[in-house]
């Protein structure tokens, strides 16, 4: 398992990537102001490794995965899977590349189509690439529903007859059918329950085990982030401040957001009282994002150079990228 | 020890019991439930979606759907009245004035197309019989209180000029307006990032220790227990299944239900304790009952590692099993070893 | 790996399906009267050859406004011809144009629709001319056509169908933009599912349900329509019984023959009364908030 933070060769990986969108008022309206999504994110995902996409609500953090996916046309920057680079293949190719790459999403309830079968979800895969015979497919789809741990027979219901656990098992098995090598997984276990999370998240581990699969895994817990990641990278406003091995990241944190971030996570253990940097204000809006270190209007540290110079990534330990003067 | 400073608490609830009508059956989703806190007191109501938690809290507030369609039975007791006998004029009177409620999701129970600072200003008004004038002074006061910079402009704002977490701020000073007695918090940081999470929970603790407000906090997070509890109820399927102070939860759960809650949370900081291996997380199998097929001894059964025929027949009390600690449980001895590998 | 499946306890299992017919009884049982209502109206009409005791346009100057009695169950016309005849006969234009009317604009309106909902450029252009289309009173389009044209029924079923369309193609619209938002449809495009599939598996399927429900109002509003234009004399041509053309007949004798006009009025408002019926149905049947109310 790679430990650093540098990945050799890559399954994925993701140069300077930019999303703007244009905030549109009316139907001529001039395209002035741009929300910045992401602003310049580069990241790296080894065959068989997890990384961990972390950050608050609008950092940008769900984007990213959707561009990769191609769900969203980024705006410039070059998204490159197992060495090809694939920013600009028209439909058809882009079609050929899905198979090695799927999506887990969040919310179980809006990411099935309530009017079709459970089955025939997880079963369209295989429509869509040609694959199998009817019975072959059927086949094969039973096996699917075996392996997340549901029952062949729950094929013919519909997704408003399974609990929220089970959805997320059936959008886990739709994204296996193609045996893809890497999966981005969107908030996918943010919408359940405790308990149920603790099976979904060990599901992903195990599949991950038995596949060699690779995750990008997007979520906001820093606790399920740290669980299942190998390393973990930071987002603030659109944009990566830190990148670490999870151990390191989380013992030693490199950037006061992340810093911030670990600080403010209660604890499970009453008697934990810990030193406390509770951020002042609210995140900034992305429409007009702060100038130099987007942090500094936030940041306990801050001196006058954040305001004026943008920070750039750089190695301050083996594998720990940071985005800070400071450090 | 483990009993409340006061003697006589401020809200006592004894044995709730809110059942809906559907298709003529009864379903029970809050099942002899009591609790009760103290001034200045928080007690944590923890527990997964469906348990009935946000119904208690409901209950409590009287704000479900009168009968037929629901039916609350019990006591509640608020500062020794006895308000599930209150007319509904006279629990209009109490409702955000000795005790008020703040919800999940903010944007719902604030209204739209008015200012921040009349709404809070009405509420005054209404519940205390003050000038407009007055109403706004304790509008702004209140806004200065939740920590609102710049709270005199933003008198003047709608609420979707605000972010999530200065919306749930004025939720929580449009709750403590009237200096209620008590305070229902169901979910008040859910939908806020951590670090605005951070900020909510300091300004509770902060503005308990001024004011001595009880709090009730319905959660679905252990992390937030520990950090804000006094006293913990653990809700299952309607019924309270543990009750404990914090300390003696965490260190001594007495229920398999808590020890399964507990071991299925991934840990913050678990790669530096245990290294950068990966393990498995425990898991609690299979997913709560639904109301209409309750199993008939203990409803965790069926999910529980250490059940035996007896759980599954007998359903087991909740009794004092050490002092101040109780637990609904056959083998609360062994709960501990309630984890599924 | 604990098999969560076979747990006994399953939250998550379904009553019996909605669309059960005893459980439409017990829930809709407005729905099922209106149905009823319709489904005789409309067998009685198609077996109007059949069952109308006088040939509704055969003219019988000896028994001219003849009040309801055992040889005329409705009473006859100015002219002598049986009502109930000419109402059953009428009752078949009403379904006739209701249904093309329902039917043309659903399916042209759904086609605009998913096209303006889909391409931004065709989006704006097909708009403005909805907007245009909207503007244009029902009823002087009507005369307009009659006066270019032959009356005909083809025609009324056209002059009624082309202001509809707009509403239809608004309603597609907005469903498709909301649709094409829905996580489903992007993980649709993630396990690579082409247009075409997209288009038929995933959006369409999930419009059909305010349509189906919006075409039994356009319906009812077209046996309307029919009506009055018939009745204004713009309409179906008089030669053939509708029961807008029976009323516009009979107003002139309506003080001393009431029952040229009480009885097709009825006819019509209860066969308008009858699809609303249905269609309030359709539509709380159809919505899963609704009917998940449970």
């Amino acid at each position: 398992m790679p430990e650093g933070g540098i990945v050799a060769s890559p399954l994925l990986e993701v140069r300077d990537l930019v999303k703007h969108f244009p905030i549109r008022r009316g139907l001529f309206g001039r395209a002035g102001a741009r929300v910045h999504a992401v602003d310049g994110v580069s990241l790296a995902i080894g065959h068989g490794e997890t990384l961990g996409l972390v950050g608050e609500s609008g950092c940008g953090k769900s984007t990213v995965g959707k561009v990769i996916l191609r769900l969203i046309e980024p705006t410039s920057g070059t998204i490159a899977l197992d060495g090809r680079d694939i920013t600009t293949l028209d439909t058809g190719a882009m079609r050929a590349v899905r198979q090695q790459m799927q999506v887990v999403f969040q919310d179980p309830y809006s990411s099935l189509n309530p009017r079709m079968t459970a089955g025939e979800i997880v079963g369209e895969p295989f429509i869509n690439y040609a694959i199998g015979t009817g019975a072959e497919r059927a086949e094969k789809v039973a096996a699917l529903f075996r392996r997340v741990g549901l029952r062949a027979e729950q094929m013919a219901r519909y997704p408003h007859e399974f609990s929220g656990g089970q959805r997320q098992r059936l959008g886990i098995a739709r994204a296996l059918a193609l045996g893809p090598r890497l999966i981005i997984g969107d908030e996918p276990v943010s919408a359940l329950d405790v308990s149920v999370q603790a099976q979904v998240i060990n599901l992903m581990m195990d599949l991950q085990e038995e596949y060699g699969l690779s995750y990008l895994f997007i979520a906001h817990d820093l606790a399920v982030v740290e669980h299942i990641s190998h390393r973990v990278a930071v987002m603030y406003l659109g944009k990566i401040v830190e990148v670490a091995p999870k151990r390191t990241l989380f013992a030693t944190p490199g950037h006061p957001y992340t810093e911030a971030l670990l600080a403010s996570v209660p604890l499970p253990k009453p008697r934990a009282r810990r030193k406390r940097v509770t951020l002042r204000g609210d995140v900034p809006s992305p429409v007009s994002p702060p100038s130099g270190c987007r942090f500094h209007t936030r940041c306990p540290y801050a001196v006058a150079r954040c305001a004026q110079e943008e920070p750039l990534l750089r190695e301050i330990a083996p594998g720990q990228q940071v985005a800070c003067h400071l450090r | 020890m483990a009993t409340p400073v006061d003697a006589a608490p401020l809200l006592a609830v004894e044995g709730l019991r809110t059942s809906f009508v559907d298709e003529g059956v009864a379903l029970h989703a809050v099942d002899g439930l009591s609790f009760s806190v103290g001034r200045g007191e928080t007690l944590c109501i923890v527990g997964e979606s469906g348990c009935g938690k946000s119904v208690s809290a409901l209950s409590v507030m009287r704000l479900l759907p009168p009968p037929p369609a629901c039916r609350v039975e019990g006591s509640v007791r608020l500062d020794g009245r006895e308000i599930l006998a209150l007319s509904e004029a006279e629990m209009r009177s109490i409702r955000g004035n000795t005790i008020s409620m703040i919800f999940q999701e903010p944007m719902t129970s604030l209204n739209p197309v008015v200012t921040i600072g009349y709404q809070i200003a009405e509420a005054v008004r209404q519940h205390e019989g003050r000038s407009w004038a007055e109403g706004y002074a304790r509008a702004l006061e209140m806004l200065r209180l939740v920590r609102i910079p710049e709270a005199e402009s933003r008198l003047k704002q709608y609420p979707h000029q605000l972010s999530g977490g200065m919306r749930q701020r004025v939720m929580i000073a449009m709750a403590l307006a009237c200096r209620p007695k008590v305070l229902l918090a169901d979910e008040p940081t859910t939908a806020l990032d951590v670090t605005i999470q951070a900020q909510i929970l300091e300004l509770m603790r902060e503005l308990q220790e001024e004011t001595g407000t009880a709090i009730v906090l319905i959660t679905h997070d252990l992390g937030v227990v520990a950090e804000m509890a006094r006293r913990v109820v653990v809700m299952y399927a309607g019924r309270k299944v543990e009750e404990a102070t914090v300390d003696d939860l965490f260190d001594r759960p007495a229920h398999p239900y808590t020890v399964g809650l507990m071991g299925s949370i991934p840990q913050l900081g678990s790669s530096v304790e245990e290294g950068a291996a990966r393990r498995r997380l425990a898991e609690i199998p299979g997913i709560v009952p639904s109301l209409r097929a309750m199993p008939s001894g203990c409803a965790f059964a069926p999910r529980c590692p250490l059940a035996t025929e007896r759980c599954r027949a007998e359903m087991p009390p909740l009794e004092e099993r050490r002092p101040g600690h109780r637990s609904a449980c056959w083998h609360w001895e062994r709960a501990a070893e309630a984890i599924h590998a | 790996m604990t098999d969560i499946a076979a747990l006994p306890a399953d939250a998550a299992v379904a009553g019996p399906s909605r669309f059960a017919f005893s459980r439409i009884l017990r829930r809709h049982p407005t729905m099922l009267v209106g149905g009823v209502i319709l489904v005789v109206m409309a067998v009685v009409s198609l077996l109007a050859p059949w069952l109308a005791p006088y040939d509704p346009i055969e003219l019988n100057v000896v028994d001219r406004l003849r009040p309801p009695d055992e040889d005329y169950l409705l009473g006859t016309d100015a002219y002598g011809r049986d009502m109930l005849s000419r109402l059953l006969y009428g009752g078949r234009v009403s379904l006739a144009v209701g249904l093309c009317v329902a039917a043309f604009s659903t399916v042209l309106g759904l086609l605009i629709g998913v096209v303006a909902g889909y391409y931004r450029l065709a989006d704006a252009l097909l708009m403005r001319v909805m907007d245009g289309l909207m503007a244009i009173p029902g009823i002087l389009l009507a005369i307009a056509l009659m006066t270019v044209t032959r009356a005909s029924i083809e025609v009324v079923i056209v002059a009624i169908t082309i202001p509809e369309i707009p509403r239809v193609v608004r309603l597609v619209r907005a469903v498709v933009l909301s649709i094409r938002e829905q996580t489903y449809v992007q993980a649709a495009v993630a396990i690579g599912t082409r247009f075409p599939r997209l288009l038929r598996k995933h959006i369409l399927p999930n419009t059909l349900a305010p349509l189906v429900v919006q075409a039994t109002y356009i319906f009812a509003h077209a046996v309307l329509v029919e009506a009055y234009l018939s009745f204004l004399g713009v309409g179906t041509p008089p030669e053939i019984p509708s029961w807008g053309n029976v009323i516009a007949e009979g107003r002139l004798y309506v003080q001393i023959a009431f029952w040229q006009v009480l009885f097709p009025g009825i006819a019509l408002a209860l066969m308008v009364l009858s699809i609303n019926l249905l269609g309030d149905g359709l539509r709380d049947l159809l919505d899963p908030r609704l009917s998940r109310r449970a």
